[in-house]
């Protein structure tokens, strides 16, 4: 049961705004409800009385696509993103490697010349989106409930309810995992997967799925450096080996070591939309 | 634990196609499992079960067909198998694989009834 407003939803996911007491969107699979001062999808549930006789087996080729339904609702956001001029960028790591605090770093880098909006990606919790709305940006959060990754209808209905301006940057902050996320497109101009030092430098060959589908990785907290036993060489070949098409930035979110590289990157790309 | 997730997308899949085809149940469907899918077999099969019930995937077999992954290097052209993203071409020995199969998700078809 939703512990917000009562009702018989206890799965998928919900949004949640931080500074709008009682505000929260469940996201259905095919039927939702709608109470107060929040909204839903409009659910359809239909029946088809069927009344042939089919007894004799037989063999249909299909030939679809097991994710076609997402990618192709990731195309609709895609589309509505560049119609926007909106970049979009897809946040991926392991919990705990920094994303939240790099984008609390990001955004006031880039305050006065291009528009911010974040959308939150975790289990539980409303503990991030609190932190980006603390900076006075347009923030949303998708709690996942038990699901381990965004997929493109979490975000499309999470976009509905930001204000996107045009020419602007569209932070998603996908749910901390180095694995399920990277099968789900979300409409993304580009994946940026963060790594830190505190982790493994064989990041890369364990989630390889993940450091191949990415187009840029950080790694991050690099003023940990001199304290932990990280072969930075080593993680970059690592993951070039992976994935050779992939850009490399070393940062230090806290110190705001390498900061200046990653704004270049950005407003590279930002300029281009 | 993404798998429910695609066994979900399977079941959805495979309903709506029941229902173009007019008919109520399903005895099999064979799907298509790239080795580079991202997906663990014994991980789908088991929250398949679970994500048919009372659809009209309920008791399908999962004919699972593997499928090998190919990849070609950026650099020398060389083609040859590979078992993960992180590929060394045999004939040069450099990391610019391109993967050329091997990432197929898909349900190649359904046996109705």
């Amino acid at each position: 049961m939703c512990d917000t407003c009562g009702c018989s939803s206890g799965e998928g996911a919900v949004l949640r705004k931080p500074g709008s007491e009682g505000y929260h969107v469940h996201i259905g699979e095919d039927a939702a409800h709608q109470h107060h001062h929040h909204e839903h999808d409009g659910g359809h549930g239909h029946s088809h009385g069927h009344e042939h006789e089919h007894r004799e087996a037989r063999k249909v080729e299909v030939e679809q696509d097991v994710l076609l339904k997402n990618n192709l609702l990731a195309e609709r956001n895609r589309g509505w993103f560049e119609a926007r001029r909106v970049l979009a960028l897809n946040f991926l790591s392991s919990p705990g490697s920094g994303k939240t605090t790099l984008l609390e770093k990001t955004i006031p880098m880039l305050a006065g010349e291009w528009p911010v909006a974040v959308v939150e990606g975790d289990q539980q919790t409303t503990n991030d989106a609190e932190r980006i709305h603390a900076l006075g940006v347009p923030v949303i959060q998708v709690n996942t409930g038990t699901g381990c990754h965004l997929d493109a209808l979490m975000v499309q209905r999470a976009i509905r309810e930001l204000d996107l301006k045009g020419r602007s940057l569209l932070c998603i902050e996908n749910v901390g995992n180095l694995v399920c996320p990277a099968m789900f497109d979300l409409g993304e101009a580009a994946r940026v997967v963060v790594i830190s030092v505190t982790e493994g430098e064989d990041k890369p060959l364990k989630y390889p799925t993940m450091f191949h589908s990415a187009d840029l990785c950080i790694l991050n907290k690099t003023d940990l450096l001199p304290y932990v036993d990280f072969d930075v060489e080593r993680c970059r070949e690592y993951a070039m080996q992976v994935n050779h098409h992939l850009e490399w930035l070393e940062v230090s979110a806290r110190s705001g070591e390498g900061l200046d590289r990653w704004k270049a990157w950005l407003t590279s790309r930002l300029e281009k939309i | 634990m993404h798998e429910m997730s695609i066994a979900i997308s399977i079941v959805d899949a495979v309903a709506d196609r029941v229902c173009q085809e007019g008919c109520t149940t399903v005895s099999s469907i064979e799907l298509v499992v790239g080795r580079l899918s991202g997906v663990e077999v014994e991980s789908l099969r088991f929250c398949f079960a679970a994500a048919a019930a009372d659809t009209s995937a309920a008791g399908a077999e999962l004919l699972i067909v593997e499928r090998e992954a190919a990849g070609a290097c950026e650099d020398c052209g060389a083609e040859f198998p590979i078992a993960s993203y992180h590929a060394c071409c045999p004939s040069c020995g450099r990391f610019r694989v391109r993967v050329t199969s091997g990432e197929e998700l898909a349900v190649k078809s359904i046996t109705i009834e």
